[in-house]
């Protein structure tokens, strides 16, 4: 069975920076992106190697800002 | 392509005031999220406690009231008894429910009222600049206890979802932890439940949820999730305490 692929997006200036989908994704692609500050002021999280996502929505589950969406391609 | 993860409906476009890596966030979402699964949104009426979550109002896209400190069992009480039809739920922290509200919260379940309660358990006050509350740990340090708390002289944290099982009335009492993504998806479970026992009329449920306050703790939003389940798991056991014999 083909590997289920995933797209996460993510509401970057509501995103408060508390890194917890940081810890929680089993792929390790999501960090916070310190080269940027959202309209909060915060490192916002972010993904860069999108391809490697496996859709397991744990890093929505996880959010509490509900910044997170996740989709199954 | 599908969604396999989105906003709910059930919380409104504002975003929340609370602290990086509060998990009342994630409370919220999951009492919204159920709520919107159930088909409850047009028919809830949530009410709102004293604490951090004292906007909770400006958050939940359903009908909420706001009440005097603690008293949002007493206020519920009111609502289900006048709208039996309407679904009830208060929202309530640790500073409120196990503290100044522990008389409403505790005869209200004695009474059986048939609402739900979500209490959300951090062990501080939140709000107020993190003092100590009952739930407070033993040797945890908080602006009021800056040697950290001492059984001597303020007793044992108090276990309210053990103290509520006790009483008949209560027919749903379970807590859960919202420290990583199993835990989390396991209290939205509880939850559920507890809806399903008010709607099926079984009589008064309470969910305890062990949450963090990252700032006042002291710690990262990260640390405080692993403080959670290294310091508080062990003292607030996870697990369902009473339910009606027929709710699965």
């Amino acid at each position: 069975m083909a590997k289920v692929k995933g797209r996460t997006t993510f509401e970057e200036d509501l995103c408060k920076g508390c890194g917890l989908c940081v810890t929680v994704c089993p792929v390790n692609i999501i960090s916070l992106d310190t080269a940027r500050i959202n309209k909060k002021g915060y490192h916002p999280a972010a993904i860069e190697e999108m391809n490697k996502c496996i859709a397991c929505t744990n890093c929505a589950t996880i959010c509490p800002d509900v910044v997170i969406t996740v989709e199954r391609l | 392509m599908a969604i396999v993860f989105e906003k709910t409906k059930g919380l409104t476009d504002k975003p929340t005031h609370y602290c990086p890596g509060c998990t009342h966030g994630i409370i919220h979402r999951l009492v919204a999220e159920v709520m919107e699964e159930m088909d409850l949104l047009d028919n809830a009426i949530g009410v709102a406690p004293v604490g951090c979550s004292v906007l909770a109002y400006e958050y939940f896209n359903v009908d909420m009231h706001e009440a005097a400190h603690g008293r949002a069992p007493a206020v519920a009480t009111g609502i289900k008894r006048v709208h039996p039809e309407n679904f009830v739920f208060t929202y309530q922290g640790d500073g409120d429910l196990a503290s100044i509200g522990t008389a409403e919260i505790v005869h209200a379940a004695h009474r059986g009222e048939k609402f739900t309660t979500i209490f959300v358990n951090n062990a501080i006050y939140g709000m107020t600049g993190g003092q100590m509350a009952p739930t407070t740990l033993i040797g945890q340090k908080t602006t009021t206890s800056p040697y950290g708390r001492d059984e001597a002289t303020t007793g044992k944290p108090i276990k309210m979802s053990e103290l509520l099982a006790t009483i008949d009335g209560a027919a749903f009492v379970e807590r859960v932890a919202v420290n990583n993504p199993a835990n989390i998806r396991k209290a939205k479970k509880a939850i559920k439940e507890a809806f399903k026992v008010q709607l099926e009329g079984k009589g008064f449920g309470i969910v305890e949820v062990l949450s963090t306050c990252p700032t006042n703790w002291g710690l990262t939003p990260v640390e405080a999730m692993k403080w959670l389940e290294k310091d508080m798991m062990p003292y607030y056991p996870l697990g369902n305490f009473r339910k009606p014999e027929e709710v699965e």
